[in-house]
């Protein structure tokens, strides 16, 4: 990066770290965090989505539609996250290549499991092998977000479930009185008025995914976790800037990084849960009321 | 008898006893849930351990917490906060690497009478090392616990136990805990439950199974590289999970009847279970 990095043998201690931190391992290493927020940007709405479908199917009158969004919040009860996350990418990967394999190799007649193989045809290879670099890495990405959607969709279905039920019965009635539709009464007057119940339990949600995406390590993408133990392992001379085994200053790095994050989002959460306050039909609310007037 | 082959040469396997290889080639489903079974010993082991230790540790951070003085207040805050803001995973990369830096040197003591070799060493094995860090993790997660309900102690009570001239540590072991712990147990439980699900954390952040000794999800991930399969090994770690999480729930709901016991029937907390989140 700087034009004294030539050398680095002949560098002082300032000089070597700041040609050491902006080596091109370590941009791609900054990178990766950049990673770690596009997974919270897409994940969040996606499981938020996730989770009011299944709230919303949950208290549905039709009987189906329950069994579905109470199925899929109960799944996630009492089975650790990291099974799930483990199983689900393998059975997606899979099952898409299964899939694949059917509507593009109809007449493959072998079978696709042989003893310990998973066998599909070339054509239904997902990503094609001939495909670039970059393609495996996306779909790779698009596969733990998918999964991380699942997980945490149950999550925010069960708080959204628990959030429309904590709308007072009078708002509702109140609604019904007026003359509203079933439709209408939901969209009108639940859902505007849930997201101040639902606060408490989506942040905690939030301060979980955000703890959560050092798992993207175990799914096999090059995350913070992948970079620091890759970085920070000991150098010889042989490399450019030898050091010693500097794992432990990287993971001492990350956990200032995520304290950090937590922090700063508790913050938000708080003026949010302000800002949501405004105008309810609770304590809170009330007490904004009073004090404006 | 059922899968007694595979139960004589893999049902102690997670501790070294029994065959040395690991199933491969035809791998049976006896050998699956023989395997991830004496894996679970680990978890359970892991879980228990911590969560003991940490119930004491979780209620001196949560007095510590609660205290004006902000010499004992302040690193109390801090302990919570360090842990709980950060993820366990990174947590556990972080100890393992600080405890491979130790110096390597043995101490001999003795305790109760017995003479015990304590090596550095231990601290990156698994069994000690991860069992810190769940320890440190659970009691800063407790300890929140704790102090939310330490505040919520009712001003009544403590009223009564000053009335009946009842004071310092008199007063704490008699009123302030009991109420405490019993405000506190429905969350406690949730938090018990969530540090049994961590534990298959262990074996995949950093700590190495040495001799393939490893916990339920560390013997499901073989299985599931070794046939390509995951439909089979990791329902089964879920089933025992399941299971096990069950007995928490059966054990920690006896407790609460015990701490509420005095209530009249209704005004009894039952136990609302959550599902269950990462840390």
């Amino acid at each position: 990066m700087f034009e004294y990095c030539s050398d680095p043998d002949t560098l002082s201690t300032l000089n070597w770290f700041s040609c050491y931190l902006t080596n091109g391992a370590h941009f791609r290493f900054y990178q990766s965090f950049l990673t770690v927020f596009a997974l919270l940007a897409v994940t969040a709405p996606i499981s938020l989505a996730f989770g009011f479908a299944a709230a919303a199917a949950s208290r549905s009158h039709v009987a189906p539609f329950r069994w579905v969004g109470k199925g899929y919040t109960a799944m996630v009860r009492g089975v650790p996250d990291i099974v799930f996350f483990l199983f689900f990418v393998l059975v997606l990967d899979q099952g898409i290549e299964y899939l694949r394999h059917i509507v593009t190799c109809p007449d493959w007649d072998e079978p696709i499991r042989q003893g310990a193989n998973f066998l599909v045809c070339d054509a239904a290879r997902t990503p094609q092998s001939t495909s670039p670099q970059w393609v495996h890495e996306v779909y790779n990405f698009a596969l733990a977000v998918f999964t991380y959607a699942i997980v945490f969709g149950a999550f925010c279905g069960n708080v959204l479930f628990g959030a429309m039920r904590a709308v007072p019965r009078a708002q509702l009635e109140t609604a019904e009185a007026y003359g509203m539709t079933r439709r209408q009464t939901f969209w009108r007057i639940l859902v505007p008025q849930m997201w101040i119940y639902a606060l408490p339990g989506l942040s905690n949600i939030w301060m979980i995914l955000i703890k959560a995406t050092p798992l993207l390590f175990l799914l096999g993408i090059e995350d913070v976790v992948y970079w620091a133990r890759e970085l920070g392992g000991s150098r010889t001379s042989a490399y450019q800037y030898p050091h010693p085994d500097w794992r432990f200053w990287y993971f001492l790095g990350l956990l200032v990084f995520y304290l950090s994050f937590t922090r700063v989002s508790e913050i938000v959460l708080a003026r949010l849960t302000r800002k949501l306050s405004h105008g309810q039909a609770t304590m809170a609310g009330e007490d904004m009321r009073k004090a404006a007037a | 008898m059922i899968c007694g082959e595979a139960l004589q040469s893999y049902g102690l396997r997670a501790l070294g006893f029994g065959e040395r290889l690991l199933p491969r080639g035809e791998i049976t489903l006896c050998d699956q849930v023989v395997l991830i079974g004496s894996g679970m010993i680990w978890n359970v082991y892991f879980a228990v351990l911590a969560l003991l230790f940490g119930f004491a540790f979780a209620v001196l951070l949560a007095v510590a917490k609660n205290t004006p003085s902000r010499l004992t207040r302040k690193p109390a805050e801090w302990f919570i906060f360090v842990f709980r803001g950060s993820p366990l995973f990174i947590q556990f990369f972080m100890a393992y690497e600080a405890f491979v830096m130790l110096p390597r040197v043995g101490v001999e003591f003795e305790l109760f009478g017995i003479m015990i070799e304590a090596e550095t060493r231990w601290f990156a094995r698994a069994w000690l090392g991860a069992l810190i860090v769940l320890f440190l993790n659970t009691s800063a997660y407790t300890a929140e616990i704790f102090y939310g309900a330490l505040r919520a102690v009712p001003k009544g009570d403590l009223e009564a136990a000053d009335a009946y001239g009842l004071s310092g540590w008199k007063k704490f072991r008699r009123i302030t805990f009991p109420t405490m712990l019993r405000l506190a147990w429905p969350a406690y439980t949730n938090e018990a439950i969530f540090l049994f699900h961590a534990t298959a954390l262990v074996f995949f952040a950093s700590f190495p199974a040495f001799q393939q000794k490893g916990d339920a999800l560390y013997y499901a991930s073989y299985f599931a590289d070794r046939t390509f399969n995951p439909f089979i090994p990791y329902p089964i770690v879920a089933v025992y999970f399941v299971i096990f999480t069950l007995v928490i729930i059966g054990l920690f709901g006896a407790m609460n009847r015990r701490l509420n016991r005095h209530l009249p029937s209704e005004q009894r907390p039952r136990l609302r279970l959550r599902p269950t989140l990462i840390r």
